[in-house]
């Protein structure tokens, strides 16, 4: 599912040349719930924007579902973000002016996929607990509510990987508990490939590995 | 679903979309008033010259369409009048004072025989050389009666006030207005009426041939002549203020959109998480911008009635028509220099660094 080799990215911050990430190397297999745990600046952050290209790498190779990520134009990295990759945010990333409905729609008509309904959709908006909270826009939600509405438009498009950067970093104990049983019920039920980041030992738990990064590698 | 965005975005910040909308309004309200203005008053001289019941109207060599005030000898009349089928003519002054205003010397007797005679609101005709008529709409704007004073460069009393629709707003005797403004035996126009309608065309033709340089015209075509196309002057300034409603649309919009692209920074990198291409996002900008040109044209169009029934009230001398044909253009010219304006700030927002926007608090 996800092939990583000799993952490097460099990055100018103002004269100097940030080398974020130092020859990553990484499988995860279709269907795996990995958690990637390690302090800050070690590089998780930089690795989930280039698996979600947001951003090129500088070298190396990273195949996700057999695509070559570092020979994609921008519209292509753009492509990869409406079909193959989700993301969910620590700050839930809602469009504040839309309703929940309308945030998971908007991620359907980016995908220019049809509105109409979608019965394994549908199942997951029941997984997720959402019903009778769809008709109202993020401020009147919680924030447990506003992730798992994140959530469910981070897969209204069936993507091949979640991306889910500390999901529960802005959430108490028990959201953030209802969060990561959500995400790994999606990941039993349906399958769905995970990549979390988290500072949270008990978050990183609720995967099936934990990988940890320092200073741009994977140690462990 | 990209409406209901673009919707929910106008609806999240009222007072900006109402101003916005109001300024995009004032660029169409300044289109439609200034070419209602102007066919307005073109279309009351239209009027006013076919109240005067002639059939043909003499002007002198090099005048302009709406240029009144050249003369020419008074005699010229005479030479007019022994044309034949000429039943009557009679020659008018008109003497320029300030502000579009004129006065127009006539001789009385042979106007009201040629137009029918004025139908008098209030006091009589005039008797003696500072004696003026005007007409209920002058009367109006200057809170005229007869019997009171006027000053217009000259003190004039009013002696009476007449229905509108002939010829002028204000009347005097010609032969004083001749010699008050050094014009002596000198004429603007002879209007001149044949006596039978069929023989109109066979007078024009003899007056061509003996007054070869002269502007002598149909009342029909004279009024046909009067239009926006005929006077470039008119065209020109129509032009600018065109090119300033663009640029007031352009500043507005781009000012509008520059500030809620900067707003919406965070959500541009949502939407570009989500996997909206550059042209998705320019794409809802530019929507938001035509709902608001859109928006924008009917609130001008609203206010062209208010400006039209406030010139009606504080200048009734400036008649302000509804141009119904120019609502279609004035709304494009608003659309485009909205686009034009809402472009940089749309390109901005679809250029913007996904990761940059997504860390933006």
């Amino acid at each position: 599912m996800i092939e990583i080799r000799d993952l490097k990215k460099i990055y100018r911050a103002g004269e100097v040349d940030v080398h974020a990430l130092r020859g990553v190397n990484l499988s995860v297999a279709r269907g795996e719930f990995v958690a990637v745990v390690g302090p800050s600046g070690s590089g998780k952050s930089t690795l989930f924007h280039i698996l979600g290209g947001l951003t090129p790498p500088t070298s190396g190779t990273v195949h996700i579902d057999g695509r070559d990520l570092l020979a994609m134009t921008e519209a292509e990295r753009t492509e990869l973000r409406k079909r193959t990759v989700g993301f969910v945010f620590q700050k839930y990333n809602l469009l504040p002016t839309l309703t929940a409905a309308g945030n998971i729609a908007i991620a359907r008509d980016i995908a220019g996929r049809p509105q109409h309904s979608d019965p394994e959709f549908d199942q997951i908006l029941k997984l997720l607990g959402l019903e009778g909270r769809l008709g109202h826009k993020p401020r009147a939600l919680s924030g447990g509510e506003q992730q798992r509405v994140a959530i469910a438009r981070a897969v209204v498009n069936h993507p091949a990987l979640l991306l889910a950067d500390e999901p529960t970093g802005n959430l108490d104990t028990e959201n953030s508990i209802a969060v990561l049983g959500v995400m790994r019920d999606l990941n039993d039920r349906l399958g769905q490939t995970i990549l979390m980041i988290t500072h949270n030992p008990e978050a990183a738990a609720y995967g099936h590995r934990i990988v940890t990064m320092r200073d741009g590698r994977i140690v462990d | 679903m990209v409406y209901r965005l673009v919707f929910e975005n106008l609806k999240h910040r009222p007072v900006r979309t109402l101003l916005s909308a109001i300024a995009i309004g004032v660029q169409v309200t300044m289109i439609l008033t200034l070419v209602g203005v102007s066919n307005g008053m073109l279309h009351d001289v239209a009027t006013r010259s076919r109240g005067t019941g002639a059939d043909i109207l003499v002007r002198p060599p090099g005048s302009s369409i709406l240029g009144f005030s050249g003369n020419m000898p008074e005699k010229i009349v005479e030479v007019v009048r022994g044309v034949p089928h000429v039943a009557l003519a009679t020659g008018t002054l008109v003497q320029a004072i300030g502000n579009l205003d004129s006065i127009t010397g006539i001789h009385l007797d042979e106007f009201n025989q040629m137009s029918g005679g004025f139908r008098f609101l209030e006091g009589g005709p005039f008797n003696g050389p500072d004696d003026l008529i005007v007409d209920e709409v002058f009367a109006r704007s200057r809170h005229l009666h007869a019997g009171q004073s006027i000053e217009i460069g000259l003190t004039w009393r009013v002696t009476g006030v007449v229905e509108s629709g002939k010829l002028s707003r204000m009347f005097a005797m010609i032969d004083p207005l001749q010699d008050k403004y050094s014009a002596k035996d000198k004429a603007s126009i002879i209007y001149v009426k044949a006596d039978d309608p069929a023989n109109v065309q066979a007078v024009l033709e003899s007056l061509k041939k003996k007054l070869e340089d002269y502007k002598i015209y149909t009342v029909d075509e004279f009024v046909s002549l009067i239009s926006v196309d005929n006077i470039p002057l008119l065209q020109r300034f129509i032009a600018v203020v065109i090119g300033l409603a663009v640029i007031v649309g352009f500043l507005v919009v781009f000012l509008s959109m520059y500030t809620a692209v900067l707003e919406r920074t965070r959500e541009i990198g949502i939407l570009k998480a989500l996997g909206a291409s550059p042209g998705y996002i320019l794409a809802i900008l530019l929507r938001e911008t035509l709902l608001l040109a859109m928006a924008g044209s009917a609130v001008g169009i609203v206010m062209t009635y208010g400006t039209r029934y406030l010139m009606g009230v504080f200048v009734p001398t400036m008649t302000a028509e509804i141009v119904y044909s120019w609502w279609p253009w004035a709304a494009l010219i608003a659309l485009a220099g909205s686009l034009i304006g809402a472009l940089y700030p749309g390109l901005k927002a679809a250029r913007q660094d996904a990761i940059e926007a997504l860390a933006y608090d």
